[in-house]
């Protein structure tokens, strides 16, 4: 498969599978308002999955629909950052990992804006103002926790502490980057590298939360290697279509 | 875990440059910011509007329904408040 290909199905991929995980949340929320707050986020990211998944159905050129590519493939096919396949679990938890990963996207989106490629510059256009959304939310919350009861600030540090390690994956670059850098199709990631750690922290001191000190990274989902978690996620999101194949509505 | 419920805010909603803020409903949030974020998803998902206020509903001063009568029954007898007494002249338009 050529790399833009393999470019769009990571950007979508990540859309994807966060879109899953918070529309578990769906009739779960904390409070009604934050239930139709997180759904609607949800539907933002599977949204622009859905751009992107018809994008590539285009580009991969091998009679696949979009529908295809999201539901029909194999575990280790999927290059979704493990971050984003990782349990919901607390709202502190839940939290923090929408704000490691909308503060990254927002400059990913602003960044990729500039891309030579027509369609990934334009889905970047109309994704960023829905991201930059999401990026408030969980901003706003990441703050009230943190800086809130010191229940909530734990349950929240927790969340960061056990989720950063899975941040650096965000900025995973291989031969596929590279090539389409050269064109000036693809972002090098490390140009929002320091933007990312400056925009994390506007809002860490304000939430009084730190990052952990521990520098352990852990990666692997880019290319295919995933946590046990997108296995049991991908059961359920491909279900439909396993069970009844081209089914549509 | 706290039980302590969030307060009540009225939400208002501008669906238009020029139109007044029209009241739409009222929701929960922890604070002012939170709930125009609140508002901005349970009642602007649809395209509805250009702008939100909201205001705690503790805050809002009501009259007595008690006293619906002297307030609002004498002017019901006051026709001539009202300027439909005048001849429009011919060619006057959108009146």
């Amino acid at each position: 498969m050529n790399s833009l290909y393999k470019y769009i199905l990571r950007i979508a991929d990540d859309s994807l599978i966060l879109g899953q995980r918070l529309s578990e949340l769906c009739g779960h929320g904390p409070a009604i308002e934050e239930d139709i707050a997180l759904t609607n986020i949800a539907l933002d990211l599977i949204g622009q999955a859905t751009s992107l998944y018809e994008y590539a159905a285009i580009v991969g050129n091998e009679g696949k629909s979009a529908d295809d590519i999201a539901f029909l493939r194999f575990e280790r096919e999927y290059t979704n950052a493990l971050l984003v396949e990782q349990p919901n679990g607390d709202f502190g938890m839940t939290i923090a990992r929408q704000w490691l990963f909308d503060s990254f996207r927002v400059l990913f989106y602003e960044a990729l804006q500039q891309s030579k490629d027509a369609q990934l510059a334009a889905i970047a256009e109309k994704s960023l103002k829905e991201t930059k959304y999401h990026w408030k939310h969980s901003s706003e919350w990441l703050i009230r926790l943190g800086d809130g009861t010191s229940e909530s600030h734990e349950r929240v540090q927790n969340g960061i502490n056990y989720l950063h390690k899975y941040a650096e994956e965000l900025f995973f670059m291989d031969e596929v980057d590279a090539e389409l850098i050269e064109k000036g199709i693809a972002l090098d990631l490390t140009t929002i590298k320091v933007a990312y750690e400056q925009k994390l922290n506007e809002v860490l001191p304000l939430s009084t939360l730190s990052l952990p000190t521990n520098n352990w990274k852990q990666t692997g989902g880019r290319i295919g290697k995933h946590t046990e978690h997108l296995g049991h996620i991908l059961s359920e999101l491909q279900y439909m279509q396993r069970a009844y194949p081209n089914m549509e509505w | 875990m706290s039980t302590k419920e969030w307060p009540l805010w009225e939400v208002f909603i501008r669906s238009k440059q020029g139109l007044s803020h029209k009241h739409v409903g009222s929701l929960h949030a922890p604070d002012a910011e939170m709930a125009v974020n609140n508002a901005r998803d349970l009642y602007t998902r649809r395209s509805e509007g250009v702008s939100i206020w909201v205001v705690e509903s503790s805050q809002v001063f009501a009259n007595d329904p008690a006293d619906s009568d002297p307030l609002f029954e004498p002017s019901q007898s006051k026709i001539y408040r009202h300027p439909t007494f005048y001849e429009v002249p011919d060619g006057i338009e959108h009146m």
